[in-house]
């Protein structure tokens, strides 16, 4: 029986670092390759041993699959491919691998540059590593090799991402990487047809949460924001610097110039702009509305929103400040954080979701102490709002899409263990179909059921297609039969007839022929017509036949009658049949055996 | 399998292909030559072009290349190679009864539409009080002066659509990928390919499971703006249809290239302008990219460039935008910087861009300059203006860059010309070299193509260079030729489901070699086969009367296989042997033997190619049955 496995690397009931091995019709791939937000020593990566003890990847991966930018989907590609080693390729969309090496290499900056880690990968890694990757476009079919086929669709999370199709031969599984079903204000809604892969493996980050309407969360958001303003308050946004980030600002954007605000706004420096000008180039992969827009008005050119300076942190007054990373755990948004902290009047408004040991994950659980490095402890008076704007399904979109797919088996990973329990009773209630939530390093075996191809004579389809009529009667299946030529590695399936032929074989005729003694005092030509309306009774729906030459066929089986020499009531009935006919044959000469019934003239 | 081809025309073709129970139309490019008989249409009334003697100046009307060949309704789908080649489609889908989809891809669409918002708008601008029909009656056409008289099939000539056609028609399309696979009612397989003509352009496959059909339009092999041309998938075809061959066989694109920039410069630094008639979308985008590094070396610093044309914005932004799709621009847009430097053109006011002549044109406008504007065919458009109005001075200059139109028929109305006039006709399409190393390649089993390509252009009939000699000899079309395409099917495929696939019964037949016999039902769905095991039939009601049964005729569930192979006589002899049958006579025949079998009065006819069995008694004729049976194999 064919299987397929699925063991996530990361992403088992976990949130951060995915990676998920999954081996189908005897190729391996990878999906995803990503490091964890909440640690900083080795379970920051995957544990690729479980791969391979020693030695590079390239033999046992076929090929690597990044579904979108983000770095606990793609941090740990340089480390993978570079320093355990794999040189076969990986393949992530062209916004993707636009802003993927940036992310990247900003990661290495903090942890090198500012933590000092040594043993990490370098820049020209990220660049030897980039040279791997193979762009996809969407809906494009790509053969990786002769049989392994992969296809991309619109996941809508962030710009470029990804959900994959994954093909060998009849059996399939998608990988949604994170996915959004809901439109928002610059990305469109996740999409896929109709594929029912035997697998889908979907993120269930919100797997439990249903979430209002979008309108009511952005009405909330920009309220608490002009509150804030309003009282002199500042606000800090900690974003990614793509994604949200974007959608905050559209949203900002246009309130701003609606109510005419002059508090600033301020975007945090250097990726963000360039961030803002992959937007403008990659608007096809934006919702439909900025791509009919975008050549009377571009909406990533902002007008109200300026470049953030260090120093700008202590002006006074009320402003409005999107600082990275998203869940405070460095940089930039941590050091604004820890200026604006102490003062109740202002803000900060976390707008998605924060890994377990970040300072976001703390401050959100309502904790109002922190300890920081070198002993030091920082109150939190500011108010701390959470909002959730990141782009996942929540568990309405991940039913919705599982109706989209049509899976036969469904696999969670990126969510909470207690959160998964809770959507997989749902799932396997709703759809009844196997769900399955393995844990890190923990194998799912799915046995798939493939049917065969078969390459059919159309000679034999079409006389079968045409003897079933317009339509199929379920009550009365029409059995079809042919002779399946198994040849090297092709199947055929043609009539008996052509199979001997195609073979070069030659028919072997089995006859058969039978006396039966018959007491008639008849004429010869009378007993035969008196078998011949005897017959007529009992087979029906046979074709018989009385011919002048003296003979009786039914079907294909003749039937001759001869007085016998000693005594003319006698009679001696032959009867011939091919092997063919042989069922009938045999019952015909039982059935005469007994004698013709009195009553027939 | 049939191919209805309904346009004459090499390099705007529209074909209909019968495959497998699908109709699918392979481009519907619209031939505007026909223009070139009517006046231009200027913006303001011209007295000098209405005493024109010999040209009738009535509505620009379009010459449509289609006939009642078949019912344009029952076609299933369209398939758009290039935005060239759409430019019918309103009259196709509209008003015919067309319910299918059309397929494309997104830079097809969108510059497509731009090409026809654009055209839409050339027409509208100049209203007509009246349009004539009447002069397209055969009778009165006779009469009518010039080259009108002699204009072929004028009544297929139709009025330009309109702006609500357009969209209408542009609903129909769905959009696909390069190399996107899509399956079309589960017969037959569609799949655009990377063709490197232009942004957006495509050839495609049409394949099922044992039948494989390219089609082959308006494909480039040289490395301009678009992705390159994806050559290998078009391998092992059955049939190649092939168009959309360079309409310019002996001028080579870079040199033309190099002319143009030549002449430009000539002309500015002389204190002339130079008139560019061109299409706002497509080989403009070249031009500019090549002026954009010729600019500073030929000191051209100061001349203004002006791209006019209600959709010269939409164009210049949407070519940045399909940087995915475009060769050798993929890595700027990672740093991330516009694909085309006529970003750059534009930012530093080298390159400015109107909607039309009108409004902040004519305030902003100086001399000497350069304008990309069209028509290509100087019937309408703000062209016509330009003409009026630099036709008179030697010192202006009009380069020619689109092949598509005569350009000594699209001057006529203007003669006498003082205005310099140079031909530099761009076409990147395949040349003849290029198609005949490119059909090596690929191989496909037979060609199909327009007529026009199997003999040589009628004005250089000596070039046999100029034309495709094949071998097989391809078969050419022309319009209105319908061609049964040469191939057969001969399979289709099934799934056997994996419960019947279990249940078979291989025996190996030769080495390597298996047969198994195989009694399914078969399920068609949505054109895909499914074969299932037999339900078992329900077992029947314990019936009272046990000797009716015997009565009942038997019920064939599966016949009998076909038998091969021959019976051994020894071997046989011994099986009889074994069951007990031992006073056997052999008689020697002519053919085999004849085994009677004594003591139970039976004969056994054995033959090369067949046994004949003689015996009255069943149990034994049974029992010799089976035997026989374990000598020969079943099929």
């Amino acid at each position: 029986m064919p299987e397929i496995k699925v063991t996530p690397l990361g992403a088992g009931q976990d949130v951060g670092r995915s990676c998920i091995l999954v081996s189908i019709g005897g190729k391996n791939i990878m999906l995803d390759c990503g490091m964890h937000m909440g640690y900083n020593d080795d379970r920051r990566f995957p544990d690729f041993s479980y791969v391979t003890q020693n030695g590079r990847l390239t033999d046992f991966l076929d090929c690597v699959i990044i579904s979108h930018f983000h770095l606990d989907h793609c941090g740990a590609l340089p480390y993978m491919s570079e320093m355990v080693g794999y040189d076969g390729p990986i393949y992530m969309t062209h916004p993707t691998k636009a802003i993927c090496p940036i992310l990247l290499e900003d990661f290495r900056k903090i942890t090198v540059d500012k933590k000092g880690e040594t043993n990490f990968f370098t820049s020209q890694m990220i660049k030897d590593c980039m040279k791997k990757v193979i762009p996809l476009n969407l809906h494009q079919t790509v053969q990786v090799d002769d049989e392994l086929e992969i296809k991309a669709y619109y996941a809508g999370h962030v710009l470029g991402a990804a959900m994959v199709h994954i093909k060998v031969g009849s059996e399939s599984v998608v990988y949604t990487g994170d996915y959004n079903m809901t439109p928002d204000r610059h990305l469109g809604a996740a999409w896929i047809d109709k594929c029912r892969p035997d697998i889908l493996i979907s993120e269930s980050t919100y797997a439990t949460t249903i979430r209002d309407s979008k309108r009511c969360r952005e009405r909330d958001f920009l309220k608490k924001v002009h509150e804030t303003i309003e009282r002199g308050g500042k606000v800090l946004i900690p974003v990614f610097a793509l994604g949200r980030a974007q959608e905050l600002c559209i949203l900002l954007e246009t309130f701003w110039e609606r109510m005419n605000l002059k508090a600033p706004i301020y975007f945090s420096t250097g990726l963000t702009e360039k961030a803002n000008h992959y937007y403008k180039l990659f608007i096809t992969w934006t919702n439909q509305k900025i791509r009919k827009t975008f050549v009377q008005r571009n909406m990533f050119e902002f007008k109200h929103i300026k470049a953030f300076d260090r120093s700008y942190a202590d002006n006074p007054g009320p402003m409005v400040v999107f600082a990275t990373p998203g869940m405070l755990h460095a940089g930039q948004s941590l050091q604004i954080f820890k200026k604006w902290a102490g003062n109740e009047k202002n803000m900060v408004i976390m707008p998605g979701y924060c890994v377990q040991g970040t300072i976001g994950h703390k401050i959100l659980n309502g904790q109002r102490k922190l300890e920081m490095e070198g002993r030091a402890t920082l109150d939190v008076k500011l108010q701390v709002e959470y909002m959730s704007f990141s782009a996942h399904a929540d568990a309405k979109g991940i039913m919705q899409l599982i109706r989209m797919a049509e899976p036969r088996n469904m696999l969670l990973v990126h969510g909470e263990a207690v959160k998964m329990e809770f959507l997989k009773g749902k799932i396997e209630q709703e759809f009844s179909i196997d769900c399955y939530m393995p844990a890190n390093g923990e194998t799912t075996t799915v046995t798939t059921n493939p049917s065969v191809p078969v390459d059919i004579s159309l000679n034999l389809l079409k006389r079968e297609m045409a003897l079933g009529g317009p339509l199929p009667d379920p009550k009365k299946p029409r059995t079809m039969h042919g002779t399946l030529i198994m040849k090297e590695n092709s199947l055929k399936l043609v009539s008996s007839e052509q199979a001997l032929k195609e073979l070069g074989l030659n028919e072997h005729q089995l006859r058969f022929t039978c006396r039966v003694q018959l007491q008639d005092p008849h004429s010869d030509a009378d007993t035969l017509h008196r078998i011949y309306t005897h017959l007529k009774s009992v087979l029906k729906g046979y074709t018989i036949q009385h011919l002048p030459d003296g003979t009786v066929i039914v079907e294909s089986i003749v039937i001759k009658v001869s007085s016998s020499a000693e005594d003319s009531n006698t009679k001696v009935l032959l009867l011939s049949w091919s092997y063919q006919d042989e069922d009938l044959g045999s019952f015909l000469s039982s059935l005469l055996k007994k004698g013709l019934p009195s009553g027939i003239c | 399998m049939k191919l209805y081809c309904l346009s004459g025309h090499p390099t705007l073709p529209c074909n209909v292909l019968k495959f497998k129970s699908t109709t699918i139309m392979l481009d519907c490019g619209l031939d505007t030559t026909s223009v070139l008989s009517f006046l231009p249409l200027p913006l303001i009334h011209s007295p000098r072009l209405s005493k024109l003697p010999g040209w009738v100046s009535k509505d620009g009307t379009i010459n449509l290349e289609k006939r009642e060949l078949l019912d344009l309704s029952t076609i299933d789908v369209i398939l758009i190679s290039n935005y060239h080649c759409m430019m019918a489609l309103p009259y196709i889908t509209e008003h015919t009864g067309f319910t299918g989809t059309v397929y494309a891809t997104e830079p097809t669409l969108q510059i497509g539409r731009l090409l026809m918002e654009e055209l839409v708008n050339f027409m509208e601008r100049v209203p007509k009080a009246q349009s004539a029909t009447c002069w397209k009656n055969k009778e009165i056409q006779r009469m009518l002066p010039g080259p009108l008289k002699d204009a072929v099939d004028v009544w297929t000539w139709k009025r330009c659509y309109s702006m609500q056609e357009v969209n209408s028609a542009l609903s129909k399309v769905q959009l696909v990928g390069y190399s996107q696979k899509v399956e079309l009612f589960g017969a037959v397989q569609v799949s655009p390919l990377s063709s490197g003509y232009s942004l957006g352009s495509s050839n495609w496959i049409i394949q099922s499971h044992h039948e494989k059909v390219s089609y082959v339009s308006g494909s480039s092999l040289l490395t301009t703006h678009p992705q390159p041309m994806d050559q290998s998938s078009l391998k092992n075809s059955d049939v190649l249809i092939l168009t959309g061959l360079t309409q310019m066989p002996t001028a080579n694109p870079d040199g033309m290239l190099g002319e143009f920039c030549s002449n430009l410069a000539m002309t500015i630094r002389a204190g002339g302008n130079v008139l560019v008639p061109c299409y706002s979308s497509g080989v403009i985008y070249d031009l500019l990219e090549c002026l954009y590094q010729f600019i500073e070396s030929a000191n051209l610093g100061t001349t203004p460039f002006y791209f006019i044309s209600p959709i010269a914005n939409s164009s210049l932004e949407f070519s940045q935008i399909f940087a995915e799709l475009c060769h050798n621009k993929q890595t700027k847009v990672y740093l991330p910087e516009p694909p085309f430097p006529h970003a750059e053109l534009i930012q530093t006011n080298k390159l400015k861009h109107y909607p039309s002549i009108h409004g902040d044109f004519s305030s902003e406008f100086r001399q000497p300059c350069v304008v990309f504007t069209g028509h290509p065919s100087l019937r309408f458009g703000d062209v016509v203006h330009f003409m009026e109005l630099w036709g008179k001075s030697n010192l202006n200059t009009i380069i020619f860059t689109e092949p598509d139109f005569s350009y000594l028929d699209a001057l006529a109305p203007y003669q006498p010309l003082a205005m310099k006039c140079v031909y530099c006709p761009i076409d990147t399409r395949l040349n003849f070299h290029q198609v005949s190393k490119l059909l090596k390649e690929v191989q496909p089993l037979h060609v199909v193509c327009p007529e026009q390509y199997t003999q040589p252009p009628v004005t250089q009939s000596h070039r046999s260079d100029l034309m495709l000699e094949l071998q097989p000899p391809p078969m050419p079309y022309r319009r209105c030729s319908v061609l049964n395409l040469p191939f057969r099917r001969r399979y289709e495929r099934v799934y056997i489901l994996p419960e019947l696939a279990n249940s078979l019964v291989p025996s190996e037949i030769k080495p390597g070699v298996s047969v198994a016999t195989l009694s399914a039902v078969l399920h068609s769905k949505d054109n895909k086969h499914t074969l299932q095991s037999v339900p078992k039939p329900p077992p029947m009601p314990p019936s009272k009367k046990r000797k009716r049964v015997i009565e009942e005729p038997p019920v064939a569930l599966a016949p009998k296989p076909m038998l091969s192979g021959a019976v051994a006589l020894e071997a046989f002899l011994a099986t009889l042997q074994k069951h007990g049958i031992t006073e056997v006579k052999v008689e020697e025949t002519a053919d085999g033997h004849i085994l009677h079998l004594q003591a139970e009065d039976t004969l056994i006819q054995l033959e090369e190619d067949g046994t004949h069995i003689v015996c009255d008694s069943e149990p034994l004729r049974t029992t010799l049955r089976d035997l026989v049976l374990r000598f020969l194999q079943k099929l």
